[in-house]
């Protein structure tokens, strides 16, 4: 099937003729609408641009996961990394969507502003060809993001040592997802099922969630068209109503069983798990990837000292809620009116994936 | 030959360079007085002008540079005011040590540019900063045209009931200057629509008068123009996702990406609000008169509160916001 098939609109019309018969019994029988996690910042977005969220609303509530890299970063990693380029000679190179990201007391934004290097990559990649052209600056590459883009710093922090290229680290700041859902599900929560991160399982594959089927927790992987969409929450809802629950791979044209296993060999080979700070979490073991002793000169953390910066998120600040599900933005007192995307006080209104951010562009403002 | 500061200090460099690179490009009478000011003489009728400022990086991207970007971009500001651009000023800042001959190409491009769309660079003026203070060139013009219609196109012409059109497929000119800069290649390029439009503005005004309010959705696209327009009328604005002209290829860069074509910055589209009678006969015009044939009707106006809508293709509505900051590509 092309991709333009999981968006023709009346294969569309279709399933959602067949799925409606069975969220209304569902939600009927629940005797309130269907919660359903979408733990991936894409999929928030999706939803809300495609228009299906609104479709669905009747019937099933979405809440959002711990799945905008962006946002589950703790403030410390976040002043730590702002605080990098106050170093003499360093430049820093991020993704775009870190740069508004308020620390404690500055942005990167700011900081580029008031004469600290600042660079922009799409890459990890990018990031150390900037190393090369500029041999006199230290160059430092936050790595923020989960298993899609772990990977791609992996290879950059091998091809660095390889070819001794000396000015040239990463911040790990790097999360496995896994942990954050199981922490989830073990502590009290209201989800009736888990729509699974698609680009995350295309490396970790339908097994790395397996472990979910030991809570009988309804899960399903799905991928980002309207037709995805639609036909996740539908097969969702109905393996909520089995009694034995089953990690299902719906998104099977690019998410294997074993996933992506070069990907995971390098991972392997550059990072090791270690306990890591999750906004809205807290302490999660085995959740984050930090460097091993072997790739010591590219691991930002070792070869750059710092005073341990007293750290503190913005009062009334929710996004810890809002990515563990507890609650949407419209319910923060701070969404829309001092909390916006030019001047964001939460993570979660700053990237294009953060929910904050999704709500305030496509879910604001009631219907038409 | 690179530029050195010395051309821009006012002496023999300083000659040679206008002499040499612009006045070699850009001749007409009113260049060769040299004076400090041009005499110009307009036609009775509205006078308007506009400028911008061009600072784009790289200067050059598929499809076209700087230079041709500088003309057009304030020609077609005047354009969809309803005005014919008469005149332009072009102001060059020069960064040192600028390739002569890259400077010559992008003037040269300038010149063919202004030449075609009958409009007379008058006036103009040359800067050199120091190496670093600068990305290489930085260029303002400034058009004077004459507005034929005073008064036909406002905002507060604008009608329920009229129909939103655009005159073929958008965010080329964001994914083509992305490409140039990011390295990415897309095979075959994706071309900046970056191009004039005025002429193909005037035969519309002449042709057909329930054309109610134009306005060309560069920076911030489709999405943040058309807000504009709702919140200075407080009409609500409705858009039919289906019908927005996206080519495939510019889809597929804009999924890579994971950006949002409707944000994306155009060079060489018109958004036209125009009385629902005639609409369909202003798509045809511009298909079959000016090889726009991806024109198309994309939405409507109707009463309500200053809000744009998007009607998905799967029959769910969204709220369009203004673009707030600059669209980044995806991490995840």
């Amino acid at each position: 099937m092309k991709v333009q098939s999981y968006r023709d609109p009346t294969l569309f019309s279709q399933l959602l003729e067949k799925a409606i018969p069975l969220l209304l019994e569902v939600r009927e029988s629940l005797g309130r609408k269907i919660r359903m996690m979408e733990v991936c910042g894409t999929h928030t977005v999706s939803f809300s641009k495609t228009g299906v969220r609104e479709l669905l609303s009747d019937f099933v509530e979405l809440m959002s996961g711990p799945g905008c890299p962006v946002c589950v970063t703790d403030q410390t990693d976040l002043d730590r990394m702002i605080s990098l380029g106050q170093q003499k000679g360093t430049m820093i190179a991020t993704y775009g969507d870190m740069m508004k990201v308020p620390g404690t007391h500055s942005t990167l934004v700011q900081e580029r502003a008031n004469g600290v290097d600042v660079r922009m990559v799409n890459s990890a990649t990018q990031a150390l060809e900037l190393a090369i052209e500029h041999p006199h600056h230290e160059v430092v590459f936050l790595g923020v993001g989960f298993e899609t883009t772990a990977p791609s710093a992996a290879l950059a922090i091998q091809r660095a040592s390889r070819e001794n290229i000396r000015n040239f680290s990463v911040y790990s700041a790097h999360k496995c997802t896994p942990p954050a859902l199981e922490a989830l599900i073990q502590a009290k929560h209201e989800i009736d099922g888990f729509l699974l991160p698609g680009h995350v399982s295309v490396i970790i594959g339908r097994k790395g969630w397996s472990f979910l089927e030991r809570y009988n927790q309804p899960a399903v992987i799905g991928g980002f068209e309207p037709l995805d969409l639609l036909a996740s929450t539908y097969i969702l809802v109905k393996e909520m109503r089995k009694p034995r629950r089953q990690v299902v791979n719906h998104y099977r044209r690019m998410v294997k069983e074993d996933g992506n296993e070069r990907a995971q060999q390098v991972l392997g080979e550059v990072f090791q798990p270690v306990s890591s700070q999750w906004r809205g979490f807290g302490m999660l073991p085995d959740s984050g990837l930090e460097l091993k002793p072997f790739y010591r000169d590219q691991d930002a953390k070792f070869r750059f000292s710092w005073e341990a910066p007293r750290s503190r998120s913005v009062r009334g600040c929710r996004c810890g809620e809002v990515i563990t599900g507890k609650l949407t933005p419209l319910s923060c007192g701070l969404f829309a009116k001092t909390c916006t995307p030019e001047k964001p006080l939460g993570p979660c209104m700053v990237s294009s994936e953060g929910t904050c951010s999704t709500y305030y562009f496509y879910e604001r403002g009631g219907k038409p | 030959m690179k530029i050195l500061l010395s051309h821009g200090d006012g002496g023999k460099l300083t000659h040679e360079l206008v002499k040499n690179i612009f006045h070699r490009a850009f001749h007409n009478d009113h260049l060769q007085e040299e004076g400090d000011a041009a005499a110009l003489t307009l036609a009775s009728g509205n006078i308007m002008v506009s400028t911008d400022s061009y600072v784009i990086s790289p200067m050059h991207f598929p499809g076209g540079n700087i230079g041709k970007l500088a003309i057009t971009g304030t020609m077609n500001d005047l354009a969809v005011s309803g005005a014919i651009p008469q005149y332009i000023t072009a102001g060059f800042i020069l960064e040192e040590g600028l390739d002569m001959e890259e400077l010559r190409g992008i003037v040269q491009s300038m010149a063919h540019t202004a030449q075609q769309a009958g409009v007379r660079l008058v006036a103009g003026d040359t800067k050199v900063v120091e190496r670093g203070k600068g990305d290489g060139l930085y260029i303002n013009t400034t058009g004077i045209g004459i507005n034929r219609h005073p008064g036909r196109l406002a905002y507060s012409c604008i009608q329920p009931g009229d129909r939103i059109l655009i005159n073929g497929a958008i965010a080329e000119h964001t994914i083509a200057v992305l490409s140039a800069r990011a390295g990415l290649e897309f095979s075959p390029p994706i071309l900046s629509d970056c191009a004039s439009l005025h002429s193909m503005i005037q035969s519309l005004l002449d042709q057909f008068h329930s054309i109610r309010f134009m306005r060309d959705p560069t920076r911030g696209g489709v999405a943040t123009t058309l807000q504009e327009i709702a919140l200075k009328t407080s009409l609500d604005l409705e858009l039919y996702e289906e019908h927005l002209p996206v080519t495939d290829q510019v889809r597929g860069a804009v999924e890579i990406l994971g950006l949002d074509p409707l944000y994306l910055a155009n060079e060489g589209k018109v958004i036209l609000i125009v009385g629902e009678q005639e609409a369909d006969a202003v798509i045809k015009w511009m298909r079959e008169k000016f090889d726009q044939q991806l024109a198309g009707v994309i939405g409507r106006v109707r009463k309500g509160q200053g809000k744009v809508w998007l009607k998905t293709a799967f029959g769910g509505t969204r709220r369009i916001e203004m673009l707030s900051g600059a669209p980044l590509p995806r991490i995840c």
